[in-house]
């Protein structure tokens, strides 16, 4: 890390400063630019389970969080489950709005934009012929996801668009999205 | 074994504008070239190619265009004639059908061998091209066999592609062209696209490359960018060199029937996956459009120069399919060959010198490589954005002959 922002010179509350000197270290060490994320599981009754988040790989080590973060998920009654937790999908949706709005901050911050609110509204589009395997041709998941961002921002519209067109190009949940990934699903 | 003070490897633009420049200053020196001057653009090169910039735009060291056409875009012919005739006004020392197998450093500089007897140099100049090796995705090994696989290099014309549907990968300035020609050859196109540059031919009255020329942008430098390595992957913009200044976009081509789709991210089981964000690498392009259009408003405002009477305007932002392709049994949908027009990277595999990182970059310092008396020419914002056009590779020519007059000085100062 070459520079740091104390947090009054900052417009947004992100220290750019501190991201950009890690990008600069991490290109002279590529290494420890690779990450692995991690969260563990445990079923607790029908639908309802309780992820747990508390630790990933990176730097070229195992880093601990200042605390154990859970999340729980369950179906809503019209599945005929609990809902007690919103449902895995939201918890989807929810990702790629905290990774894009994160993006934008940073984005703004960098570019001297001072960001007044940033409020998104997320709507993913499912046919659920997919997962009750009424239709083969049809997928399980979203046909489309929508985010329709709200933004107050000392900027022009031009620059505050730029700003969601840069966070989508940097954020990792828009790639997760809308590109393949291979997954490993193994028993112990 | 010859010996010589310095040898330029390459006899296209960048090799005959350094000749020009060394001569000027009395440095002897020879031309390398693998088959005749400009090689890449005889032989490497579509039939239905035109520069993208127009003829006025060739401002090479010495010599410049004097036809009657200032605003046509020279043909592969042309191209190659424009060149020769700079070869031989300058009476460039050249060496051809002479391919170099290796270089590797000795002790006084660079031992170079060549298919027609080796040589020492004190100094070498790298002009040798920054198009080489066509840059093709890892997926690219899943197509299935009986699909033909192309690049811009391999490519000529719709004639020798099967009658079947065409997949062009990439949407810079070949993709594009490419697409429109196969299109309008009768066979179904669908076009993959990634980030993108969007710019109108003409703007305001006068060619794109005119504004940029005119405005400055072309002539931003290394210390002028924030982040060089970005610049140097800018994609190519979407241009096309057509005699009635035709504008060539992702809308143009869906007019004419063209399918557009996201990115290629993965090929397998003979299906074809593209990315979902279609719609955002078009909105950056838009955005980036209009930054370079204001960019010029902003400068016909403050230079107020004279015959500009076209008012200001947009272009339509580019128009997304309601439902993008994601997926594509190719077999299914009639696709016969693919064409990878995913950019192109520079050959150094004769090169025993190490300089090339790990990412299999050239290391150097605007064209001043890091290793004592080698330079490199011709690559992508070596020293500008200009440096990889036949126009902009002049001015880094001179600065890196007074570098390498300067380092021969030194190192005959040093054995005196």
């Amino acid at each position: 890390m070459t520079q740091t922002q104390s947090a009054n010179e900052q417009l947004n509350g992100v220290n750019v400063g501190a991201l950009l000197g890690a990008r600069e270290a991490l290109e002279n060490a590529p290494e420890a630019a690779e990450f692995t994320w991690k969260a563990t599981s445990e079923w607790k009754d029908g639908a309802h389970t309780r992820m747990e988040m508390n630790g990933f790989f990176g730097l070229g080590e195992e880093h601990a969080r200042s605390k154990t973060f859970t999340i729980d998920s369950d179906h809503p009654e019209v599945f005929a489950a609990t809902d007690v937790a919103p449902t895995p999908i939201e918890i989807v949706l929810s990702g790629l709005a905290g990774c894009l709005t994160a993006g934008i901050a940073s984005v703004a911050e960098n570019r001297g934009i001072k960001l007044n609110s940033v409020k998104a509204t997320l709507e993913g589009d499912m046919n659920l012929y997919g997962i009750l395997g009424v239709d083969s041709n049809v997928r399980n998941g979203f046909s489309a996801v929508r985010v329709r961002y709200d933004i107050d921002a000392d900027a022009s519209d031009e620059d505050i668009a730029a700003l969601v067109a840069q966070s989508q190009k940097r954020s990792a949940v828009f790639d997760i999205i809308t590109n393949p990934t291979n997954v490993f699903v193994t028993v112990a | 074994m010859r010996d010589i003070s310095t040898l330029i490897i390459g006899a296209g633009q960048a090799g005959l504008a350094m000749s020009h420049c060394l001569s000027q200053r009395s440095i002897e020196h020879v031309l390398l070239e693998r088959g005749q001057v400009a090689n890449s653009w005889r032989t490497e090169r579509w039939d239905s190619l035109r520069l993208l910039t127009p003829n006025w735009q060739s401002r090479l060291p010495g010599y410049t265009y004097t036809g009657d056409q200032p605003n046509g875009y020279r043909t592969m012919p042309q191209t190659i004639d424009f060149l020769s005739g700079y070869a031989n006004q300058i009476a460039a020392p050249v060496d051809s059908e002479t391919t170099v197998l290796s270089v590797d450093t000795s002790d006084r500089g660079y031992r170079v061998k060549t298919n027609r007897g080796d040589w020492t140099c004190r100094t070498l100049v790298m002009a040798s091209g920054a198009c080489n090796i066509a840059n093709i995705p890892a997926c690219a090994a899943e197509l299935p066999g009986d699909i033909a696989s192309l690049t811009p290099l391999t490519y000529r014309n719709p004639d020798q592609l099967s009658g079947g549907g065409v997949l062009v990968v990439g949407a810079s300035a070949t993709g594009v062209q490419l697409a429109s020609e196969v299109q309008r050859s009768g066979r179904q196109v669908i076009l993959a696209t990634g980030e993108h540059v969007r710019v109108p031919r003409t703007y305001r009255g006068h060619d794109i490359k005119w504004w940029m020329d005119q405005t400055g942008v072309m002539d931003m430098t290394l210390a002028e960018v924030d982040d060089i390595r970005r610049a140097r992957h800018v994609p190519s913009l979407q241009l096309i060199g057509s005699p009635t200044q035709e504008t060539i976009s992702l809308d143009s081509l869906q007019a004419i029937g063209v399918q557009i789709a996201g990115r290629v991210m993965n090929i397998h089981d003979g299906k074809i996956q593209f990315s979902g964000s279609l719609a955002n690498v078009c909105r950056l392009a838009d955005l980036k459009m209009n930054r370079l259009l204001t960019q010029i408003d902003d400068w016909i405002d403050a230079e107020a120069p004279g015959g500009v009477t076209e008012a200001s305007y947009r272009l339509r932002d580019t128009i997304i399919p309601s439902d993008p392709l994601l997926q594509l049994d190719l077999k299914a949908a009639g696709i016969e060959t693919v064409i990878w027009a995913t950019g192109f990277k520079p050959d150094y595999s004769w090169l025993n010198v190490p300089v090339i990182t790990p990412r299999g970059e050239l290391r150097h310092q605007g064209g001043v490589v890091d290793a004592p008396g080698l330079y490199a020419l011709g690559l992508p914002f070596l020293r500008r954005r200009k440096s990889s056009l036949i126009d902009g590779v002049g001015d880094d020519a001179r600065d890196l002959s007074r570098h390498l007059a300067s380092y021969l000085g030194q190192t005959v100062a040093e054995a005196a």
